[in-house]
C-alpha cells in the first residue's frame, strides 16, 4: 500500500456515511464526500484506465474538471460514458468501469500497442491504410481505439428540466474571486447567480492555506455564502457554466445527486464574472504518463478535502512556488518528501523536513504499471511510490475565449492572460493571473468596478500569503524518450516533431493533425505545453503560435439535456383535430399529414387498403361526411383588402360577388405554385383564405409580409380563424338531401346556393357558414361552425346520414377521389419547379393586367420553354395494378433512357374499377392518348397520358 | 443565441425569429422589367462582412421588421417596423 486513507482529517468526507461501490468488478470503500477517484486514491487503486490509442496503463491525475485519465464508464439507470472520475460523486451501489480496457484497466489485453508505437505516430491511421479504402479497415481500428462505450439500450429515467433565467451578475466560480465578486456585486444592490462546478463552494479555498478580514478560510467562505443566501441570490453547486453564446446566452449544467437528469440553465445574465481559476500543467519528462504521477495541487486537494495521502515516498517536482506548500502539507502528514525545483534560486523558504534538490529537472519517470522512481536530468536516481508536478499554471479563459475575448501573453506568468476586455465580461482571480489572495480580491473589486458598480467593501487576506514565481518549463524539442503532451489523445514531442517536419505548424493544423487537444478533456493540460513545443521547434514565440480556437462546451453535457423536453412525440407536436375524440370513438385510424393528426380510415383492421376503398366507392354512391376542419381560413379585412388579394393571387379576384368564392393559386415570386385553395368573399372588404391544411402558417406570414411592406396596416387587415371554426364536409349525391334533414336554416335550392357560392344558417343557435365547394368533383357542402359547438352538428350529421347509407371517410379515400377528379395537392403533384400553366392554368398569364406575385417570373426563357413537365393523366388497362408514385416516365435515345417526368399520385379507382394516376410529364398536356413507358426499380410498363380528370370529365356531378 | 429587439414586443430570443431577407431589395413591378434587374431582386445578395439592414420576422406575434446588425460582431444597431422596403 502506498496511497491511503488517514485517519483523522478531510473537510469534504462524512466518515459516519460508508458508501460502496465498484470499479471493474472491485468493490471499492469510501465515505460520502469522496468523489469516484479519491475513493479509488485511498484504496491505492494506480491504474484506473487505459489510453485511446496506445493503450498504456493511466492513473488518476487531477482532482477536477481537466482530468484526462480516469475516464469511467457509469452504468445503470444513470448511465453515462467517459464520466471524469474527479469530479463524479461516489455513490452507494454505483457500478463503474475503466474506458478502453478489455476485460479491465490492470489487464488490458491491447497493451501489446504501446510496443509498437514508434510504428503508429501520428496520422499513422490515415497515411497507412489508403489503399484500396479506408473504409475497409475503419470498423476494427475503430473498435480498437476509443474510450467509453454507449449503452445503446439505455432509456432515459425522465425528462431533463430546461430552465430559463436572468440577473445582473452572473458569477462563474465560488473560489476565492468569484465569493468576493458575487458579495461586492450584491452589496451594490444588484441580483447574483453564482455557480461553482465543485460540490461546495469555495474553489482553492478548500484545500489551500488562507486567512480572510481575520479568519480562516473555510469559515469566511461560509459566512459568503450565508450572506448571498439570505440576500436572496442563486447559489448553484455542482453547476458548470459550459459555454457563453451570443449575446452573453450562458449555458449552465447542474447535477443532481437525487438521480434526477441534468438540469440545463440558460441565464441571460447584464453582466459576467469570471473567476474560473487556473488549472495546473504538467511537467515534460519522459515516461510522465506513469499512473502515480498526480498534479501536485490536486495531491493536496486530495490531502485536505478527503484525507487521502497519494504516496509514502513522494518527489515533488515543480518550476514554480505552488508546490511548497503541496511539499510542507505531505510532509506533516508523513510522507518522505523530496522537492525537485528547476530553479537553482529565487525560490520560497524549503519546508520543514523537505529534502530540496534545486536546479534540476526530471528526465524520466521509471516503472511499468506504476511509477517506481525518477532520473533527474543529472543522472540522478530516486526512488519514489508518487511523483507529484507542477508545471505551472494555466489560466482557465474557455469561456472567455468563446466570447471572443482575445489572450495576451505574459512572459513573467508563463501563461495566457485575458487581453482586451469583451462589454460585459470582467475576468477575476486566478483566471486573470492573480496568485495572492490580495491580488485575487484585488482583481474582483476591479471586475465588479468594470461593471459600472461604485466600488465595496473588499475582503482583506490577513494571513501569509502564496507567490507566484514561475520559470517556464515547455518540453524541449529533441528530448529523449517518450513525453506525453495530451495524455487522453496520446500525442508525445515526438508527434509534435513530425506535424512541424511536415509542414502541419499552424496551430489549427497541429491540433487535427496530432489530434493535440481534441479528446473529451479538450486539452487542458496540453494546449499551452504543445503549442510552445511548437513554438520552440520553429523558432516563434508562444503568442506568435497562437492558441485554438475555444468552443463550448467546456466540459461534457448529455445531448438529453439539450433535447429536454422536445424529445417523442413533443419533439414536433402534431395539431389535433376539435372532434378527434369523437373520431377516435367511431374507429378512426389516425396519421399524420402536414403536421395534422387526422383519420385515415376507419377500422378496417389488417384490410386498410379495403376499408380505404370501400369508403372511397360508398362517397360516390350516395354521401360522405369527412372532417374538413384542418382547411386554413385566414381572414382578409380593410379597405384594400380587394386590391390586396389580387396581388397575392395568380387568379384576378376583385372580380368575385359577395357570397361567392373563386378557386385559386398563390405563387412565390420565382412564379412556382405555392399554395392553392378556394378565396371566399363575404363582402366588399371582407375575404376568407382557405389555404391547404399544411400550408396555413406560412401563408399568414406571407400575407403579413405584403400587408405590412407593401400595403400598409391601416389598408388591410389579416386574422388567421383556422383554429376558431370546425369544418364538416358533406359530400356525395345525396348530400343535399342530407341537409335537409338538418333545419340550418337558409334555403339549399341550387339557385339560392349555387355550387361556388357561400350561405349564411344557423345550427344550434350558432352561426354557420356553408360553402359549396367541391374536392371530391360531387356536390359538396363544407360547414363551418365555432370549433367548440361541432360535435352536435357531426353527431346529428351522422344520425341523419343512416338514411342514405353515409359513409365517413378519412383522407386516404379522399385522395382517392380527388385523384379520380385529377385535383391536384400542392407538393405531391407538383414540385419546385412547377409554374400555374404547367397545371394548365394559363388564362391569368396571358390576360392578367395588374400586379401579382410571381409575375415576372411566368415570362421568362425557362417558364416559355415549350418542353415543360406538365401535368396529366396517366391510365393503364383494367387489371393491372396502380403504378407506383414516383416512378419515371421513360424516353429512349441511343439506346439509353431518359426521364421525361415521373407519377405524382397513384391510387387504384373503385368506383372506376381500375388504377387513375396523376404525373408530371414533359409536353404532356399536347401528348393525350399517346403511350409512355414508365420505369420503377428497373421494371418496366406502359401506361397511356390522358386529361388529369378520369371522372366525370364534364363535372355534372356538382349539381346532380 | 442573440436577443433581437421586436419593435412590438420587445427584446425577445433568436428562435423566435425567422430571416426575411434583405431590407432595401426593391420589387419592379410589370412584366417589362429586364430580366436581370428581376433576377437581382430575387436571387443576388450582398452578403455583407459587417454592417447589414436585414428584414426579420417576430414569429410569435406577426411583426416584420427590419433590423440592422454586424454581421461580423453580432451586435444589433438597431430595429424599426416594417413599411415600403419593397418598394421600387
Ligand atoms: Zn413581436
Amino acid at each position: 500500500m502506498t496511497a491511503s486513507r488517514l485517519a483523522t482529517g478531510g473537510s469534504a468526507i462524512d466518515r459516519s456515511r460508508p458508501i460502496r461501490f465498484s470499479f471493474d468488478g472491485a468493490t471499492v470503500h469510501g465515505f460520502a464526500g469522496d468523489t469516484i477517484a479519491s475513493a479509488l486514491l485511498a484504496g491505492d487503486v494506480a491504474v484506473v484506465g487505459r489510453s485511446f490509442k496506445y493503450h498504456r496503463p493511466r492513473g488518476i491525475w487531477g482532482a477536477g474538471v481537466e482530468e484526462p485519465n480516469a475516464l469511467v464508464d457509469i452504468g445503470g439507470p444513470r448511465a453515462t460514458p467517459n464520466t471524469r472520475a474527479t469530479t463524479e460523486p461516489a455513490r452507494d451501489g454505483l457500478v463503474a468501469k475503466s474506458v478502453n480496457a478489455t476485460p479491465n484497466a490492470l489487464a488490458d489485453r491491447n497493451a501489446f500497442l504501446d510496443r509498437f508505437s514508434r510504428f503508429i505516430p501520428a496520422a499513422f491511421y490515415y497515411k497507412t491504410f489508403m489503399w484500396p479504402d479506408w473504409h475497409m479497415f475503419e470498423p476494427r481500428i475503430r473498435a480498437m481505439a476509443g474510450l467509453g462505450k454507449v449503452d445503446t439500450d439505455w432509456t432515459s429515467p425522465g425528462t431533463s428540466d430546461q430552465i430559463n433565467h436572468h440577473c445582473d451578475v452572473l458569477v462563474v466560480g465560488a473560489g476565492p474571486a468569484g465569493l468576493a465578486a458575487a458579495r461586492l456585486a450584491a452589496g451594490t444592490g444588484l441580483s447574483v447567480i453564482l455557480v461553482d462546478d465543485q460540490q461546495r463552494p469555495g474553489g482553492s479555498l478548500g484545500h489551500r492555506a488562507g486567512e480572510i478580514d481575520g479568519k480562516p478560510a473555510a469559515v469566511w467562505v461560509e459566512e459568503t455564502v450565508a450572506a448571498l443566501t439570505a440576500g436572496g441570490h442563486l447559489i448553484l453547486p455542482s453547476t458548470t457554466a459550459f459555454g457563453i453564446y451570443d449575446h452573453n446566452l450562458v449555458g449552465l449544467n447542474q447535477r443532481h445527486s437525487d438521480g434526477r437528469p441534468d438540469t440545463l440553465w440558460r441565464v441571460r445574465p447584464r453582466h459576467i464574472v469570471l473567476a474560473t481559476g487556473a488549472i495546473e500543467r504538467p511537467l515534460p519528462f519522459a515516461n510522465n504518463d506513469l499512473p502515480g504521477i498526480l498534479s501536485a495541487d490536486a495531491a493536496l486537494a486530495y490531502l485536505r478535502r478527503h484525507a487521502v495521502l497519494v504516496g509514502r515516498r513522494v518527489v515533488v517536482a515543480t518550476n514554480n512556488d505552488s508546490a511548497y506548500e503541496v511539499a510542507q502539507a505531505l510532509a506533516e502528514a508523513g510522507a518522505d518528501i523530496t522537492l525537485v525545483d528547476i530553479r537553482p534560486d529565487g525560490m520560497p523558504a524549503t519546508p520543514a523536513k523537505v529534502r530540496l534538490i534545486k536546479g534540476r529537472a526530471l528526465a524520466a519517470a521509471n516503472g511499468r504499471l506504476r511509477v517506481e522512481g525518477v532520473t533527474l536530468d543529472d543522472g540522478t536516481r530516486l526512488d519514489a511510490d508518487c511523483v507529484l508536478v507542477s508545471g505551472g499554471w494555466t489560466p482557465t479563459l474557455h469561456l472567455f475565449g468563446q466570447a471572443r475575448g482575445k489572450l495576451a501573453w505574459s512572459e513573467a506568468r508563463a501563461a495566457f492572460l485575458p487581453g482586451d476586455p469583451v462589454d460585459g465580461i470582467a475576468v477575476a482571480g486566478a483566471a486573470a493571473g492573480a496568485v495572492s489572495l490580495s491580488e485575487v480580491f484585488a482583481s474582483s473589486a476591479k471586475a465588479v468596478a468594470s461593471l459600472g458598480q461604485t466600488k465595496a467593501a473588499m475582503p482583506a487576506s490577513t494571513g501569509p500569503e502564496a507567490t507566484g514565481g514561475i520559470t517556464a518549463a515547455w518540453p524541449i524539442p529533441g528530448s529523449k524518450g517518450r513525453i506525453w503532451i495530451d495524455y487522453q489523445n496520446d500525442v508525445t514531442v515526438k508527434d509534435v516533431e513530425l506535424a512541424a517536419r511536415e509542414n502541419f505548424v499552424s496551430v489549427e493544423h497541429l491540433k487535427r493533425y496530432t489530434t493535440l487537444g481534441m479528446a473529451t478533456d479538450q486539452g487542458k493540460t496540453s494546449n499551452l505545453p504543445g503549442l510552445a513545443l511548437m513554438a520552440g521547434i520553429t523558432g516563434r514565440t508562444v503568442p506568435e503560435v497562437g492558441t485554438t480556437t475555444y468552443r463550448p462546451p467546456f466540459t461534457p453535457v448529455p445531448l438529453a439535456s439539450f433535447a429536454g423536453a422536445r424529445a417523442g412525440e413533443l419533439m414536433a407536436p402534431v395539431r389535433r383535430l376539435p372532434l378527434e375524440n369523437v373520431h377516435r370513438a367511431s374507429g378512426a385510424v389516425f396519421q399524420e399529414y402536414g403536421g395534422w393528426l387526422r383519420p385515415a380510415h376507419h377500422g378496417g383492421g389488417a384490410d386498410a387498403d379495403g376499408t380505404i376503398q370501400d369508403e372511397a366507392r360508398r362517397a360516390r354512391q350516395s354521401v360522405a361526411l369527412f372532417d374538413g376542419s384542418t382547411l386554413g381560413k385566414i381572414e382578409v379585412i380593410g379597405p384594400k383588402a380587394a386590391e390586396f388579394v389580387d396581388f397575392i393571387y395568380y387568379n384576378t379576384m376583385s372580380t368575385l360577388k359577395p357570397d361567392r368564392c373563386r378557386y385559386g393559386f398563390m405563387l412565390s415570386e420565382n412564379g412556382v405554385v405555392f399554395d392553392d385553395g378556394v378565396l371566399v368573399r363575404l363582402d366588399e372588404h371582407r375575404f376568407i383564405v382557405s389555404c391547404s391544411s399544411s400550408h396555413v402558417a406560412a401563408v399568414h406570414a406571407r400575407l403579413e409580409e405584403w400587408r405590412q411592406d407593401r400595403f400598409g396596416r391601416d389598408a388591410v387587415y389579416i386574422h388567421n380563424a383556422t383554429s376558431e371554426m370546425a369544418t364538416l364536409t358533406v359530400s356525395g349525391p345525396n348530400a343535399r338531401k342530407l341537409l335537409q334533414a338538418l333545419d340550418l336554416g337558409l334555403s339549399l335550392d341550387d339557385a339560392d346556393l349555387p355550387h361556388m357560392a357561400i350561405g349564411h344558417g344557423t345550427y344550434a343557435g350558432d352561426e354557420v357558414r356553408i360553402a359549396r365547394v367541391s374536392f371530391t368533383g360531387d356536390r359538396s357542402y363544407e360547414i363551418s361552425i365555432r370549433a367548440d359547438r361541432a360535435e352536435p352538428l357531426w353527431a346529428h350529421l351522422r344520425q341523419a346520414g343512416q338514411a342514405f347509407d353515409v359513409a365517413v371517410i378519412g383522407l386516404e379515400a379522399l385522395m382517392i377521389l380527388r385523384a379520380e377528379k385529377g385535383f391536384i395537392v400542392i407538393g405531391k403533384d407538383t414540385d419546385g419547379t412547377t409554374l400555374p400553366h404547367d397545371l394548365g392554368v394559363e388564362g391569368p398569364r396571358g390576360k392578367r393586367q395588374t400586379e401579382f406575385v410571381g409575375r415576372r417570373s411566368l415570362f421568362t426563357e425557362e417558364a416559355s420553354r415549350g418542353d415543360r413537365l406538365q401535368l396529366v393523366g396517366l391510365t393503364v388497362p383494367q387489371g393491372e395494378a396502380p403504378l407506383p408514385t414516383g416512378a419515371h416516365g421513360i424516353r429512349r435515345s441511343d439506346g439509353k433512357l431518359n426521364s421525361q417526368g415521373f407519377v405524382t399520385s397513384s391510387y387504384q379507382s373503385p368506383t372506376l374499377g381500375r388504377p387513375v394516376a396523376l404525373g408530371l410529364i414533359e409536353r404532356g398536356a399536347a401528348r393525350h392518348g399517346e403511350a409512355i413507358e414508365i420505369q420503377h426499380l428497373g421494371k418496366l410498363r406502359t401506361a397511356t397520358i390522358a386529361a388529369p380528370c378520369a371522372f366525370d370529365p364534364a363535372g355534372e356531378r356538382l349539381h346532380a | 443565441m442573440q436577443l433581437f429587439p421586436c419593435p412590438f414586443c420587445g427584446p425577445r430570443d433568436e428562435t423566435e425569429f425567422h430571416y426575411g431577407g434583405d431590407a432595401g431589395n426593391a420589387r419592379p413591378d410589370g412584366t417589362q422589367v429586364p430580366i436581370d434587374r428581376w433576377a437581382n431582386y430575387l436571387y443576388l445578395r450582398t452578403n455583407p462582412k459587417g454592417t447589414t439592414r436585414e428584414i426579420w420576422v417576430h414569429m410569435t406575434c406577426g411583426e416584420f421588421f427590419v433590423m440592422d446588425r454586424d454581421t461580423v460582431t453580432h451586435k444589433v444597431l438597431s430595429s424599426a417596423a416594417l413599411g415600403g422596403e419593397r418598394a421600387a
